[in-house]
């Protein structure tokens, strides 16, 4: 146990490896660290803005959801009432050609009535025309009685 | 233990005694002490060789493995060794952030150092007391030419109070150069003189001024001698505890069965200890320095 130079020899190996690490190794490991450190916490925020931008977007979709919906809404009623109408029209209208359709009907169906009885008349007259003409026989003109005739077809 | 017979207590004296190199008082020549009776002669002009192979040899250990994990050193995911190293300079980091209220960039390096060098030359006290010694002898003998009882081989730097007085005056010069640094020569002298005693009275004052001098400065040299005589103290019990334990391999197989017991459970109860000298001379080098640094 004497002490001799081993305790400067001692002090300056000391000092020089505390030079060594304070030059070359901790600053590298340090700064190594604090990097990590400020990835890391980079990292977090940006995940804390991710989860955050996502709720804005969650948000924004039941929004634009439930626009939508009012939307479609609007258009169901819309187009509900739109189709009423068009009923409500289609009714009108078949009601209007309905009845135009039985006018015309009725308006042929007197033309035909009277285009039965003039056809009706003509053949009453010439039958009668006929049966006089073979109860007379030469007896009578028929030139003189032409005349008579026609106005008793007027008369009918 | 060697062949030959040799009493236990040449045995104990052959491990306890440093490889020293020095200058001879009476021819004056450098040379390589025979004995521990020459080594003490040389006096102050001589150097424990052994003392500096292994201080050294753990030193590089410490600055190979971790320059070699600083030049790896990145942001990314740490694995092995970088994992390993980063985890111990965090450690650092966090004792000189709770101890150390200044700014200075030296001191997280230091204490870094302290506690890995430190730690390292303690732990070559785990390593069995004769293997080392063993092969040197062999080298020494069979190379050299030595007297097999001449060669000498400490294996444990810290077991060597200059060893742990060099690091500690390091330290203590530290402190000091900070003292005047930070305070300027007036206020690291008043921080001597005018506490802990202090009167309004001037001339009671001044009768204070020497018992706070002595005062203050016995508490400021205990500072590095008990920084280097704890560590030393220790170190140098559980290595002679360790040599106590290997005398009893020679004496027949029940006390060496038992001899190996108690080395398993020395070294075990030894790894803490090691770890902790590391550790309180590290934390009382920052305490030290952040009261260099700060004001009163």
């Amino acid at each position: 146990m004497n002490i001799n130079l081993t305790l400067i020899g001692q002090s300056i190996t000391f000092i020089f490896f505390v030079m060594f690490v304070m030059k070359f190794i901790w600053p590298p490991l340090v700064g190594a660290l604090e990097e990590r450190k400020k990835t890391i916490a980079d990292g977090l925020a940006a995940a804390e803005k991710g989860k955050h931008d996502g709720e804005l977007a969650k948000q924004h979709v039941l929004d634009t959801l439930k626009d939508a919906k009012a939307q479609a809404q609007d258009i169901i009623n819309l187009a509900e009432k739109r189709a009423s109408e068009i009923v409500e029209e289609s009714k009108d209208t078949a009601k209007a050609e309905g009845e135009r359709i039985i006018a015309a009907a009725n308006a042929e169906l007197e033309q035909e009535v009277n285009r039965a009885r003039e056809q009706l008349r003509g053949q009453v007259v010439s039958l009668a025309v006929s049966g006089a003409s073979k109860v007379l026989k030469r007896e009578i003109d028929e030139k003189a009685n032409e005349d008579l005739l026609k106005d008793l077809v007027a008369q009918l | 233990m060697s062949s030959e017979a040799i009493s236990s207590a040449d045995y104990i004296k052959h491990h306890l005694t440093n490889w020293t190199y020095g200058q001879s008082p009476t021819t004056g020549e450098w040379s390589f002490a025979h004995t521990a009776a020459e080594a003490k002669s040389m006096g102050f002009m001589a150097i424990h060789v052994d003392t500096m192979l292994w201080s050294i040899i753990t030193g590089l250990i410490f600055i190979y493995f971790f320059t070699k994990a600083a030049n790896k050193a990145s942001a990314g995911v740490p694995t092995g060794l970088q994992n390993f190293v980063e985890m111990i300079v965090e450690f650092i980091d966090t004792s000189v952030r709770g101890s150390f209220t200044a700014k200075n960039d030296m001191v997280a390096p230091l204490a870094l150092t302290v506690f890995i060098w430190i730690f390292l030359m303690n732990a070559m006290d785990l390593v069995p007391v004769d293997w080392i010694p063993e092969a040197s002898k062999w080298v020494g003998v069979t190379f050299f030419g030595a007297d097999p009882h001449h060669v000498y081989m400490k294996v444990v730097p810290s077991t060597d109070p200059n060893a742990t007085i060099g690091m500690a005056f390091s330290v203590f010069f530290l402190v000091l150069f900070y003292s005047f640094k930070n305070k300027g020569i007036g206020g690291f002298t008043a921080e001597l003189t005018l506490m802990p005693f202090q009167s309004k009275n001037k001339v009671v004052q001044g009768l204070f001024i020497p018992v706070n001098f002595i005062l203050e400065f016995v508490s400021l040299i205990a500072k590095p001698i008990s920084l280097a005589l704890r560590l030393f103290g220790n170190m140098y019990a559980g290595e002679m505890i360790f040599i106590l334990i290997a005398i009893m391999f020679n004496a027949g197989l029940v006390m060496a069965t038992l001899g190996g017991v108690l080395q398993l459970g020395w070294a075990i109860f030894h790894i803490l200890i090691i770890t902790l000298q590391a550790f309180i001379f590290m934390t009382l080098t920052i305490v030290y320095l952040d009261m260099a640094h700060s004001e009163h």
